[in-house]
């Protein structure tokens, strides 16, 4: 293991990779800054700028734009109430208050250095439990593999879709019917091209990310007629007030932190959780912990309040990292972006790319650690200005996404086609997503369909036909019960929504 | 009776499905996997049938969390004009070449979205996608077909 930390400092402390963070760690930072914009999105964009990268540095740069969308998140929910991610709603519970009271710097700080604290710890536990969950995850089997897929999918539906959950599961369909587009991997006969060439290699991942997303969110912001700079244009970004905390501030940041980090990480590593989920328990779990009197300040501007769900969604985005790294799913939208940029980079993430390319494997882990300290470093004293994107005008920010969305898919194929499918996908994104039909289970599914086709095929060939392997392995049938749980969970809440 | 428009796009997809479930089976595999316990129409088929299935729910059960969408303040105009800019953008990318069709995109949709600082307009446009392709072109060696830059002798 000390090999390898040294083989990613190694990597990750070259000036190019350097660069790339702190790039990545800006680029993040203002484009998570700006409301509807998530980390998705902000990869999703970062994608076309990697293809002549090596995949370390890719990589590094994608984490570094991980990581600063989650704080340009913070930020725009502390100054304007409007979270720029799902994640940073909780934040937006005792920042934005905060900031009314005209200390608007002190909920920066205070988010800036729980964020940092969180990503930190969770990193460290990164560090350990990756490699050993890498070493158990090689006794996984094929059935445990497509257990463990339909398990993420399921969760990301129950969990990501705020109560629509079969809405969800479509969309998860939908997204493996993208997937099932071209040709076979095993015999090669085309599958639903209608002879068009063009459909001959699949749906390029890079094409549905953009549209579903990026160019996608351009349309909703227009079609919706808000404008999200509105509200920043209307406030004084330059009066922020001080960013030093004293030390009541920070003695309650140090007993918020490590118990929120613990139980950011542990969310984050399961399947479909993520950062918002992390940030309400955490926000709800320290209201619980508090005494009386702090527990009156939540909701009108508690450091105990902005500090928790902050410190859990940095170390909720670490945590997503382990099933990404060591099993090769993706445990949210997010990750299932990164999922598709490494095998674009020809790389499949799993219990062998520890051993196979320690470089990547502890590169991106490092450059974890990297981001934090140049989050810290680079945007806390930078935010007055960074703050004076909130205020950019959305005639030049719809356009400008619009035109990095056509150039990315451009840039791969120099077709026309792809364009267009590209915007008639964007157009169905837009009106689905009106309607509460969420994305981040398409793209999951998307992400993860050639390998369930895999898994599935092989499972079935080994069992001749029948599906007892979902039941014939204890770890296979645990995975199976989980899943029932969560669809009994979720006809239970439809059942109980439907009485009240 | 009024349908929800969650319905109706459950519904559609539902005949989406269908169609889909039809297209796999007409997949055509090799004689001898035919009767293979796996083969390439067999996932697609499971696909079908489940898309079937939890559109066929959605349209059955009660909506427990309807969406509430105000149509009437939808901004359809401005949508569909920056739709049909980025059809004529995919049109035109590959005749006109990469600078002229994006420069020309992006001034189109800056005005069309009530833009009118003329000085700001020109910079995001023109230079700012000149000095784009120097970086994808120039520096990151990333090829840009330009039969414009080419024909005027300014791209090799």
């Amino acid at each position: 293991m000390i090999e390898g930390i040294l083989i990613g400092l190694e990597t990750a402390f070259s000036i190019k990779n350097l660069m790339m963070v702190m790039i990545g760690c800006f680029a993040g930072t203002i484009i998570g800054m700006l409301p509807g914009l998530g980390p998705m999105t902000a990869i999703a964009l970062m994608i076309p700028i990697t293809y002549g990268f090596e995949p370390s540095t890719g990589l590094i740069l994608m984490a570094g734009v991980y990581y600063g969308a989650v704080f340009g998140g913070s930020t725009s929910s502390i100054l304007i109430n409007a979270p720029g991610i799902p994640g940073t709603v909780a934040t937006s519970f005792d920042g934005y208050p905060m900031a009314q009271q005209g200390k608007a710097g002190k909920a920066l700080a205070i988010a800036a250095y729980s964020s940092f604290a969180g990503g930190t710890i969770a990193a460290i536990f990164l560090l350990v439990a990756a490699p050993s969950l890498s070493k158990v995850s090689l006794a996984f089997r094929s059935p445990d593999y497509f257990g463990l897929m339909i398990l993420g999918l399921t969760a990301v539906s129950a969990f990501s879709a705020k109560g629509h959950f079969l809405k969800a599961m479509m969309m998860v369909v939908l997204g493996l019917m993208l997937a099932s587009v071209g040709q076979d991997t095993l015999s090669d006969i085309p599958r639903f091209t209608f002879q068009n060439m063009n459909l001959s290699d699949g749906i390029s991942f890079v094409l549905v990310v953009m549209a579903t997303f990026a160019m996608s969110e351009a349309l909703t912001i227009i079609f919706k007629a808000n404008d999200p700079t509105r509200i920043a244009k209307q406030i004084s970004l330059s009066q922020l007030g001080s960013i030093k905390l004293d030390k009541d501030e920070t003695k309650k940041m140090i007993t918020t932190i490590p118990r929120s980090s613990v139980l950011g990480f542990i969310i984050g590593v399961l399947p479909g959780a993520g950062s918002t989920i992390a940030s309400f328990l955490a926000y709800g779990m320290e209201r619980n912990f508090v005494n009386d009197d702090e527990k009156q300040k939540f909701g009108k501007g508690s450091v105990n309040g902005l500090a928790a769900p902050e410190t859990a969604n940095n170390a909720a985005c670490s945590g997503s990292f382990v099933p990404l790294l060591t099993l090769g799913i993706p445990g949210s939208g997010t990750t299932a972006v990164m999922l598709g940029a490494l095998l674009g980079f020809g790389i499949q993430p799993g219990p062998r790319l520890y051993q196979t390319n320690p470089e990547i494997f502890w590169s991106v882990i490092m450059s974890m650690y990297i981001g934090m300290v140049i989050l810290l470093i680079l945007n806390l004293p930078l935010i007055p200005y960074i703050a004076r994107v909130l205020a950019t005008p959305r005639t030049f920010l719809i356009p400008l996404i619009l035109f990095f969305s056509v150039t990315g898919i451009y840039l791969m194929s120099f077709n026309n086609f792809d364009i267009y499918m590209m915007i008639g996908i964007a157009v169905v994104a837009t009106i689905l997503r009106l309607y509460d039909f969420p994305m981040p289970p398409l793209i999951l599914a998307f992400v993860l369909g050639g390998l369930m086709e895999e898994n599935l095929r092989r499972s079935l060939l080994i069992s001749d036909g029948s599906w007892s392997f979902l039941w014939d392995r204890p770890l296979t049938f645990m995975i199976m019960l989980t899943i029932l749980v969560i669809i009994f969970w979720q006809i239970s809440r439809m059942f109980k929504a439907k009485k009240n | 009776m009024k349908i929800s428009p969650s319905k109706i796009i459950s519904l559609l997809f539902f005949i989406f499905s269908g169609f889909y479930l039809y297209t796999a089976h007409q997949i055509q595999v090799f004689t001898f996997d035919e009767n293979a316990a796996f083969n390439a129409k067999t996932f697609p088929i499971y696909l079908g049938y489940a898309g079937l299935i939890l559109s066929a729910l959605y349209i059955i059960l009660p909506e427990t969390r309807p969406s509430n969408v105000d149509l009437t303040i939808l901004n359809y105009k401005k949508t569909i004009i920056l739709v049909v800019l980025m059809v004529l953008y995919g049109l035109t990318i590959l005749r006109l070449g990469y600078f002229l069709s994006t420069s020309i995109f992006l001034v189109l949709s800056y005005i069309v979205l009530g833009e009118r600082r003329w000085l700001w307009i020109f910079l995001l446009s023109f230079p700012f996608v000149a000095i784009f392709m120097y970086l994808l072109h120039g520096l990151l060696n990333i090829y840009l077909r330009d039969p414009f830059l080419q024909y005027i002798g300014i791209m090799g």
